[in-house]
């Protein structure tokens, strides 16, 4: 009885935390483009990063928290990781420890110069970076460096109008 | 009116340095300290053809990446003419591993055989206009014995370092061009790296 009991409570804690975990999908930079092309949402705000880019990690909490405090208006947050794809085990664990609750991809796009431009001409290619995209009218606005919430939430706010 | 033109002249003057350089630009001078106590600048490179201006530091995982490839090039161009030098600019407040003491260690396990030095004031990394390590900038000495710049970006199109035959060496290929007279192609890349650690004004 006890034995059924303690596997009963090891399968659901088991499934519990599987559901929390992030997949963290894989994609080419044609499918990133696809989706930043036809947002689902008003306004997604794509975070370029890295597991082991210190600035990048540090500025996660401040888009956390603006996904959960404009997310009745639209708002949603993307972390793209510019890790390698062979480190990807160590993304979705990152994903899990940190509990990041917005949707975390892995771009794996490794020939830099042919796609970085496409998200901004602005765009030097240090990260952190982050591109705002409006669902209508094809507003885009770029960002190299990090935020805080404050100013994270002043360049996203006049997209929301 | 002087007084107009004097703050029109400031204003164009701070947005040069903020912008940095293009390529075609005169190449901007430095005197920085290298890590055996010296100082280097461009004036130490008269019998050169050109110099490998490569802005890189100790902590960034992606300039670690391209640690051996950077002495790779060094042994590799200095035959050719065209020496690297390498430029600290990071604020080591922040950073540890990026002060002056990091990099004499990390030359020291590496053994890195070119100059290693230190923009503890950040202008040199301004004047140029780099923002990430690793960046490079490509300069060549023109007829008139100065020097200009040629390439700016990237060292290759491959910073997990895959593949040694299928990579592109933007560097290589535009010390190449430069040797033969000609513009590389390209002549500005772009790669993912660390942004440089600004000291807060």
């Amino acid at each position: 009885m006890m034995q059924k009991l303690f596997f009963g409570l090891a399968f659901m804690l088991v499934f519990a935390l599987s559901a929390i975990a992030q997949k963290v999908e894989i994609l080419t930079f044609e499918q990133l483009a696809a989706r930043m092309n036809s947002p689902k949402q008003e306004v997604v705000v794509y975070n370029f990063w890295a597991t082991w880019c210190k600035p990048c990690v540090e500025e996660m909490p401040a888009f956390e928290k603006l996904a959960s405090d404009y997310r009745t208006k639209g708002v949603a947050v993307v972390f793209v990781s510019m890790d390698f794809k062979s480190k990807h085990a160590k993304v979705v664990e990152f994903a899990a420890q940190k509990e990041l609750q917005n949707e975390v991809v892995l771009l794996n796009a490794p020939d830099y110069n042919a796609w970085i431009d496409k998200v901004s001409p602005e765009w030097s290619g240090a990260i952190p970076a982050t591109l705002v995209v409006k669902k209508t009218g094809k507003v885009r606005k770029f960002h190299e460096g990090s935020f805080t919430y404050e100013e994270l939430e002043k360049f996203v706010k006049p997209l929301l109008k | 009116m002087k007084k107009v033109f004097f703050v029109l002249v400031i204003m164009a003057l701070g947005m040069v340095a903020f912008a940095g350089v293009e390529v075609g630009d005169a190449a901007p001078d430095f005197k920085l300290k290298n890590i055996d106590g010296k100082t280097v600048g461009l004036s130490d490179y008269k019998d050169a053809k050109g110099v490998i201006v490569v802005f890189t530091c100790n902590h960034c995982p992606y300039a670690v990446l391209y640690e051996d490839r950077i002495i790779a090039l060094s042994k590799k161009m200095k035959g050719l003419g065209f020496p690297v030098v390498a430029i600290n600019p990071n604020d080591a407040s922040k950073y540890p591993d990026d002060s002056f003491d990091g990099m004499v260690k990390r030359a020291e396990e590496k053994g890195f055989n070119f100059p290693y030095l230190h923009d503890e004031s950040q202008a040199i990394a301004k004047a140029y206009g780099a923002s990430k390590t690793p960046h490079v900038f490509l300069l060549a000495k023109g007829k008139d014995n100065k020097f200009s710049v040629a390439y700016i970006g990237a060292i290759d199109n491959d910073t997990e370092n895959v593949s040694a035959d299928t990579r592109t060496n933007y560097v290589e290929d535009a010390v190449t061009a430069v040797s033969a007279g000609k513009s590389p192609d390209p002549s500005t890349t772009k790669a993912i790296g660390c942004t440089i650690k600004w000291k807060k004004d």
